[in-house]
């Protein structure tokens, strides 16, 4: 295929995808909406106000870089393991595999349409938090970046699970029992300031602490941790999921007998 | 002239020990409309995973118009279109997005893959149907939904996994007519089918797989002229309660009006109904008891390699 022919199939992929999870906006798009606002409330407002600023900041302020992080977390990987999934529940993933489409390609056009529901659902968080608290962003680039890099790290990640997939199980372990604590436990809701030494040295084998911080240094300007560390580790993450990605693809494993 | 389809020494064993190929040889060529038989678990699904890329071969080559399914994968597909068994598309999506996609997927921008899809979908008549979600087929619906989107990037080479399993037979001849057009257009057609008149009707060439191995690989007319007996029904105009004795041997009473009989391919039919006319028996009409490709194929399949050995 030449490069041209590529883009055409990787921007087919894409906007299948992208219309996907559109289709069903109810069950997408929605809900990331309807919860996060539910945090603004419960944690931001009543809980919140009973607890004093952190670093210069009231605790709803705090917490909304955390939140919409949350959301594009949650968002881009379930986007992805959920499609990949289904894909080979209907077997419809062979109309891709019979094509000369590169699996590069496959991967790169998965992961944009995580990319892009994470993008919106962190799009509509934000607007929600525009309810509850006023917000400036502090360093646009390092916002933009971070969001990106972020839902294009989770859409790998839910490529990987997806491949492994043997169930609607599958899917759903690795979000329950790994995801949701990592991100809980990532600073979303406190400053590993906050916590024993112990636990803060414990607190950095957590990815996802590095990208909450990133974030709310994005939005707020401050970080628990060093912002050339936090992308360096995300960065990292992302080129060791795309070659496992595409080692997958190239094995055929999980997709071809 | 390079032959459309090549396989050389094709093996596949599964991970649990099966092996469901044994090394088969097997070209089919340009412009040819080509029969794929054997008896379920034969091999012939294997066989066009393997050609497809959707199944890992154990050993082997394929070569698609000359190009290698390993070493020029990406040029290889290109001129292959696909047609498998189960219904394999995204039920929730639009009928025309299905086939629009695919064309997407060979790096055919979508201005072309509209028209290409409007086409084929027009071809099958499904041109109403683009906007519902293919869910809402009905089963002939979907099958011709998957050979418009196999054709949307126009393949050179398309096989057809039992494309008229589950549909009426007003369809399937349409869907027979829409194929013999393709072909004489220049598509070369590899077809699987558990109807056994459906290859005869269609195809020139054929080969019959069984246990995983190859064991016929001739043209249509060669081997229907290997059918040494044929059985005919013939249905009398008056009632028989008591067979006269007949020169022909191979006959049998089913009903008092009905008989069947067995004709070896020497003898004259009209010999038959001579002996018939002279015991007061009038025939009113005759067919054959089962298609000619099927009574040998039950043959073939039923007694091994043995027997294709003996009818060679």
């Amino acid at each position: 295929m030449t490069l041209q022919q590529q883009y055409t199939a990787f921007k087919t992929i894409m906007i299948r995808e992208f219309l996907r999870f559109i289709r069903i906006w109810v069950q997408t798009v929605l809900p990331p909406a309807i919860i996060t606002a539910l945090y603004f409330i419960i944690f931001g407002k009543l809980i919140g106000s009973q607890i004093g600023p952190i670093d210069g900041y009231s605790y709803m302020e705090y917490i909304v870089p955390g939140l919409i992080m949350l959301s594009i977390i949650t968002n881009s990987y379930a986007n992805v393991v959920s499609s990949f999934y289904g894909s080979k529940f209907q077997h419809n993933i062979e109309e891709m595999l019979v094509s000369p489409v590169p699996n590069y390609i496959i991967i790169l056009g998965f992961t944009s349409g995580g990319v892009a529901r994470g993008l919106l659902v962190g799009c509509i968080v934000f607007l929600v938090s525009l309810l509850f608290t006023d917000l400036h962003i502090h360093n646009l680039f390092v916002t933009a970046s971070v969001i990106l890099l972020t839902s294009i790290l989770f859409s790998l990640s839910g490529l990987i699970n997806g491949v492994f997939a043997r169930s609607f199980d599958d899917i759903s372990i690795i979000p329950t029992f790994v995801l949701t604590p990592l991100t809980y436990l990532g600073g979303v809701f406190y400053s590993i300031k906050m916590l024993s030494d112990f636990w803060q040295d414990i607190s950095l084998i957590n990815p996802i602490l590095y990208m909450v911080n990133a974030f709310r240094y994005g939005i707020l300007g401050i970080t628990d941790i060093n912002l050339a560390v936090s992308f360096s580790i995300i960065l990292g993450f992302i080129i060791i999921l795309f070659s496992v990605c595409l080692y997958l693809l190239n094995r055929g494993v999980g997709i071809r007998t | 002239m390079t032959a459309a389809l090549s396989i050389q020494n094709l093996s596949k064993t599964y991970k649990n020990g099966f092996t469901a190929l044994k090394g088969i040889d097997l070209e089919v060529q340009q412009g040819d409309f080509f029969a794929l038989l054997g008896p379920n678990g034969a091999g012939k699904s294997t066989t066009i995973g393997i050609i497809s890329s959707l199944i890992n071969k154990t050993t082997g080559k394929v070569a698609i118009f000359g190009h290698d399914t390993d070493t020029e994968f990406s040029t290889a597909k290109t001129y292959l279109g696909l047609v498998p068994q189960e219904f394999n598309f995204n039920v929730f999506e639009p009928v025309g997005e299905i086939v629009i996609n695919q064309a997407g997927y060979y790096g055919i921008d979508r201005h072309t893959a509209r028209k290409s899809a409007e086409y084929y979908l027009k071809q099958l008549g499904l041109w109403d149907k683009r906007h519902d979600q293919a869910r809402n087929l009905s089963g002939g619906m979907k099958r011709r939904l998957m050979i418009a989107r196999s054709l949307v990037h126009h393949p050179k080479l398309l096989i057809l996994d039992e494309p008229t399993a589950g549909v009426d037979i007003e369809i399937r001849r349409s869907m027979w007519d829409f194929l013999r057009k393709i072909n004489a257009d220049g598509t070369t057609i590899i077809l699987t089918t558990h109807y056994l008149e459906e290859a005869e009707s269609l195809c020139r060439n054929i080969a019959i797989i069984d246990r995983g191995n190859l064991i016929e690989n001739t043209s249509m007319r060669e081997l229907l002229a290997r059918l040494n007996v044929e059985t005919f029904i013939l249905y009398l105009k008056n009632p028989v309660r008591e067979l006269p004795s007949l020169h022909c041997k191979n006959v049998h009473q089913v009903d008092e009006t009905t008989l069947e009989v067995s004709v070896s391919k020497e003898k004259n039919l009209n010999e038959l109904f001579n002996d018939f006319t002279k015991c007061g028996i009038e025939i009113l009409s005759m067919k054959n008891k089962t298609n000619r490709l099927e009574e040998l194929f039950m043959q073939m399949v039923e007694n091994g390699d043995a027997v294709a050995g003996d009818l060679a």
